[in-house]
């Protein structure tokens, strides 16, 4: 049975700078009990559509037809819409840190649901909630349903949130990155939890997710979009192993998840902007496999006896077409082979603490004695969970941090008790490059002077030299040395990662430091920074310490891994052997929450909550 | 919890020691001897070494200071150099209707303010919005005392000169036995004293709403099949009130102010004019009683405020 019909869906956004198209033609079914994946890049109107199917986009200019349950629900009057939202059609926000009422217990919160749809007493609406949020793995769901949202962890707190979403058992369920907030590990139980409750209420769910490989794998049809079109619409598994359209395909190269060593092959540029109305193919700028007709007129779509249909003026499937391959920059040369060791951590112990107002002493243990050592030309990659103690780590290597106790030698020189000037000298040959590449630029410095910023603070290079210096850099990284004035705000979230780039080559640094350096881009952006990053090693024989959440991106780039959990080293190991041989049983769930093969088949997975609970 | 109390309390006292401290010192540093003041301009030497006597000037300061201290404590705040009456008194008389400005014009102002901002941030840009703009506008752009005199003129003066009495010009009558008479007496001092803040609050409320308005949770409301109504008052509306109680504590300090100005236009009796005449006379046991008085207001009120705060937030509370 279909549970939701979209048809020809057309959505313009009024905003500042003219009309945004952020759906351009739009049509998809799903079916009951069916888990819909919508995959495709920020910006893609992923958001937008989940947004206007709960018709939430007041506003918006929307044509087509939105069928649930046979009506159609752009004629819907608002009244008779709000009494579906909640009740027939859910949804479930991408951040439950936020997605969830502070000043409201979490009992409250999913009563109100429960009352604004159905005339029951208060007593019987907490009994349901009880009931519902132990269903969703909450343990001792009778006292927890009295606590604050701010009294739950984050995994906890998504659970309360399908818990309230699910409660009324709607038709449908819009999940809009339900995990992207959250760690790995408790990634896969969301997903695992979100997997099991449709099975076990019939409720269809539409997924939205920017990792097409994840979709793929529990997906049972999945759809990629790219500005705002529906490239291509198919079932999971086929949409997987054969996509059809060449964007589909460009994505799945270009994200570090398979075995590929070396260079990612990325797909160049940038998606265009929504505000032009797209007469041609929207991808034809950054497809390699673009013929003279894709810049001129709109693709048609193919249909392809595995039931998968692609945009596109291509009459096979781009997997069987080699011209839609991007292309595959050649194998890196293998660093040399050296002994030096440049970074060397010994035993490091950090612990904040001191004395509250009133005298009780308050110790938190951030780094409970770690040790590694980078060998020169290398890359060591450091994983694990967010508060971990990664960054933390990071900063100390760096000098910026005074360990408690232990060492750390750069260069066989300690950076501990260095006078100002030495600190300075050192602090030259290691550099930083931040996750956030929006956070880390001032936004009204231009940018060249934001890359000449060391220059300026060592007092190296003046004038003419200066600005030499920095258009020199600007084309190392990639950035056209034309866009030497303009600010951070005129570029892209992967350029301006690019720019903090460029600014950590400036005093030619042996070391660099990146913490998360590709977390907040997308996966077509990410491949291009990390191909730029294998690519500066390379040429400049740089030694790396890349720190991330994601292992299959520090496995791409890394020659060695150290696996953090709590302030601590719990693995190490060459990344093959690491990976293909995990010893603790940690490395092997991150390994689990990373693999969507693994996710799938549902194995191995340690996930104590939903095992404890009753269903 | 109970520890985060405590330390209000005594942050309290301590803020309340230092302030008599600093009021004490200023008594002695300022230039002018009480005991002449008091003894009278014809006073001989010696009948105002008597005088000194009689108040205990002559005594060092620390000990008229933990005197003073002590004394406080019991109720005691001295008597009025003028004329001989008990600070306490004296005070006592005023409180009525300073309290009935100040309490009435915080009410009037939050009534005022807060709906308003409310109404302007459900529609941005729409007419409401604009009108509230408007008001924001006018409300901050005049001090209080323009704001009283206008009013004066136009809601007493001008419906005077057409031979009826709209609002009374100022005056203070007792809330018992006709509170009617009483908030009539008081209408203008209080619109007078909130206009302006009454302004700063809309403003404020329509940020901070505007900001929540934005949040996910709101979302999540919207997407229970909440009606409009209950996503803004009861998910919007009441994640502003910690922000709104942080600034009604912090402009408690500048309603005294306020208070004293407006009480001068309105000719009310009430503590701000008390305090203006003991500081034209030098009466300086009444500027000691009052100055320690709206401290006392001003850190219970701050008390009140923290308290407020960590009921409205659990995120404090647990
Ligand atoms: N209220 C709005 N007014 C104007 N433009 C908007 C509005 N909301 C979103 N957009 C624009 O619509 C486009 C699609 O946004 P959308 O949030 O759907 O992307 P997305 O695919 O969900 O991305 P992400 O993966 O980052 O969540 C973007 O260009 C965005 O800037
Ligand atoms: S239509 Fe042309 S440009 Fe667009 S995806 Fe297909 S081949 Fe590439
Ligand atoms: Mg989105």
């Amino acid at each position: 049975m279909t549970v939701l019909s979209v048809r020809n869906l057309n959505i313009d956004l009024p905003s500042g700078d003219g009309h945004v198209h952020a759906a351009r033609d739009v049509s998809f079914d799903v079916e009951a009990e069916e888990l819909f994946g919508i995959a495709g890049e920020s910006g893609s109107g992923k958001s937008v559509l989940s947004q206007a199917i709960m018709g939430l986009l007041p506003g918006a200019i929307i044509s087509g037809e939105i069928l649930f349950e046979g009506r159609n629900l752009l004629d819907l009057p608002p009244r008779e819409m709000q009494r579906l939202r909640g009740n027939r059609i859910a949804m479930i926000s991408q951040d439950p840190l936020s997605g969830l009422h502070p000043f409201y217990t979490v009992g409250a919160q999913i009563t109100e649901a429960i009352r604004t749809h159905r005339k029951v007493s208060e007593a019987e609406a907490l009994q349901e909630a009880v009931d519902i949020l132990g269903r969703v793995g909450i343990h001792d769901p009778d006292k927890r349903v009295h606590d604050y949202p701010h009294q739950f962890s984050g995994g906890m707190r998504q659970r309360v949130m399908i818990a309230m979403a699910i409660v009324l058992r709607p038709a449908l369920l819009i999940a809009d990155e339900p995990t992207t907030a959250l760690d790995v590990t408790v990634q896969a139980q969301i997903i695992s939890l979100l997997n099991q409750m449709r099975r076990e209420l019939g409720t269809a769910i539409i997924m939205v997710t920017h990792d097409l490989e994840l979709l793929s794998s529990i997906a049972d049809h999945a759809m990629v979009m790219y500005a705002g079109n529906r490239m291509e619409l198919g079932p999971g598994e086929a949409v997987l192993t054969a996509p059809a359209h060449p964007y589909t395909l460009g994505l799945l190269r270009s994200s570090p998840n398979h075995e590929s060593r070396g260079a990612l092959p990325s797909i160049p540029g940038q998606p265009p902007s929504l505000l032009i109305e797209q007469k041609a193919c929207a991808f034809a700028p950054r497809c390699a496999a673009a013929m003279d007709i894709c810049h001129k007129e709109r693709p048609p779509l193919r249909n392809f006896a595995d039931g998968t249909r692609s945009l596109c003026w291509l009459e096979d499937k781009a997997s069987n077409t080699a011209a839609a391959l991007p292309a595959i920059p050649e194998e890196p040369p293998a660093v040399a082979q050296s002994s030096d060791i440049v970074v060397k951590v010994s035993d490091v112990r950090l612990t904040y603490g001191g004395r509250s107002l009133f005298g009780k002493s308050i110790n938190l243990d951030v780094l409970k004695g770690v040790s590694l050592e980078l060998p020169r030309g290398k890359t060591l990659g450091i994983v694990g969970e967010s508060g971990c103690g990664k960054s933390t780590l990071a900063r100390i290597i760096a000098g910026l941090l005074p360990p408690t106790s232990g060492d750390v030698t750069i260069e066989g020189q300690s950076v501990l008790g260095l006078e100002r000037h030495d600190w300075v000298e050192m602090r030259k040959r290691v550099q930083m490059v931040f996750q956030d590449p929006f956070g880390s630029l001032n936004p009204r410095r231009r940018v060249g002077s934001i890359i000449g910023d060391p220059f300026r603070i060592q007092k190296v290079a003046h004038g003419a030299a200066r600005k030499n210096k920095v258009r020199e850099l600007m084309e190392i990284v990639g950035l056209n040395p034309e866009h030497y004035n303009r600010f951070p705000s005129e570029f892209s979230g992967g350029q301006r990662q690019r720019i903090g780039i460029a600014r950590a080559l400036a005093l030619n640094p042996s070391i660099i430091i990146f913490d998360e350096p590709v977390s907040a881009l997308d996966v077509s952006i990410q491949a291009q920074i990390l191909n730029l990053i294998a690519r500066l090693q390379r040429e400049l024989g740089l030694s790396y310490l890349f720190i991330s959440h994601d292992l299959a991106v520090v496995r791409h780039v890394s020659s060695e891994i150290l696996v953090m959990k709590a302030g601590q080293v719990v693995e190490r190991g060459e990344t093959e052997a690491l990976y293909h041989h995990p010893q603790h049983p940690y490395t092997r769930e991150l390994l689990a929450a990373a693999d969507p093969h693994y996710r799938k088949s549902g194995g191995g997975l340690a996930d104590p909550q939903s095992s404890g609970a009753t269903p | 919890m109970i520890r985060f109390i405590a330390s209000r309390i005594g942050f309290a006292a301590l803020v309340l020691v230092m302030l008599s401290g600093f009021v004490f010192t200023l008594f002695f540093v300022a230039p002018g001897d009480p005991a002449r003041i008091v003894a009278g301009e014809r006073a001989t030497e010696a009948q105002v070494a008597q005088v000194r006597e009689n108040l205990g000037l002559d005594r060092p300061i620390i000990e008229q200071y933990f005197s003073f201290v002590g004394r406080s404590l019991s109720g005691d705040l001295g008597y009025s150099y003028r004329n001989q009456q008990p600070v306490l008194e004296l005070i006592k008389n005023r409180m009525p209707a300073t309290i009935s400005l100040c309490v009435g014009a915080v009410v009037l102002w939050l009534l005022m303010g807060i709906p308003i901002g409310i109404m302007s941030a459900r529609r941005p840009g729409s007419l409401v919005d604009r009108l509230g703009q408007g008001f924001v506008l006018i409300g901050v752009s005049f001090p209080s005392f323009v704001l009283g005199m206008a009013a004066l003129y136009f809601l007493y003066f001008v419906p005077r000169q057409a031979g009826f009495t709209l609002f009374p010009p100022g005056g203070f009558r007792p809330f018992l036995p006709n509170p009617g008479l009483w908030a009539w007496h008081l209408m203008l001092p209080w619109f007078t004293l909130a206009l302006t803040s009454a302004a700063i609050y809309a403003r404020l409320t329509r940020g901070q709403l505007l900001e929540v308005l934005g949040e996910d949770y709101i979302r999540t409301a919207r997407a229970k099949g909440l009606s409009e109504r209950k996503v803004v008052y009861k998910h919007g509306v009441r994640s502003i009130f910690s922000p709104l109680t942080t600034q009604l504590g912090a402009d408690i300090a500048a309603l005294l102010g306020g208070a004293l100005v407006t009480e001068q236009v309105f000719g009310l009796q009430g503590i701000g004019s008390l305090a203006v005449q003991s500081v034209q006379t030098q009466d300086r046991p009444v500027i000691i009683g009052v100055v320690m008085l709206a401290g006392f207001f001003i850190v219970i009120a701050n008390l009140i405020v923290d308290f407020l705060y960590i009921l409205l937030d659990p995120r404090i509370r647990t």
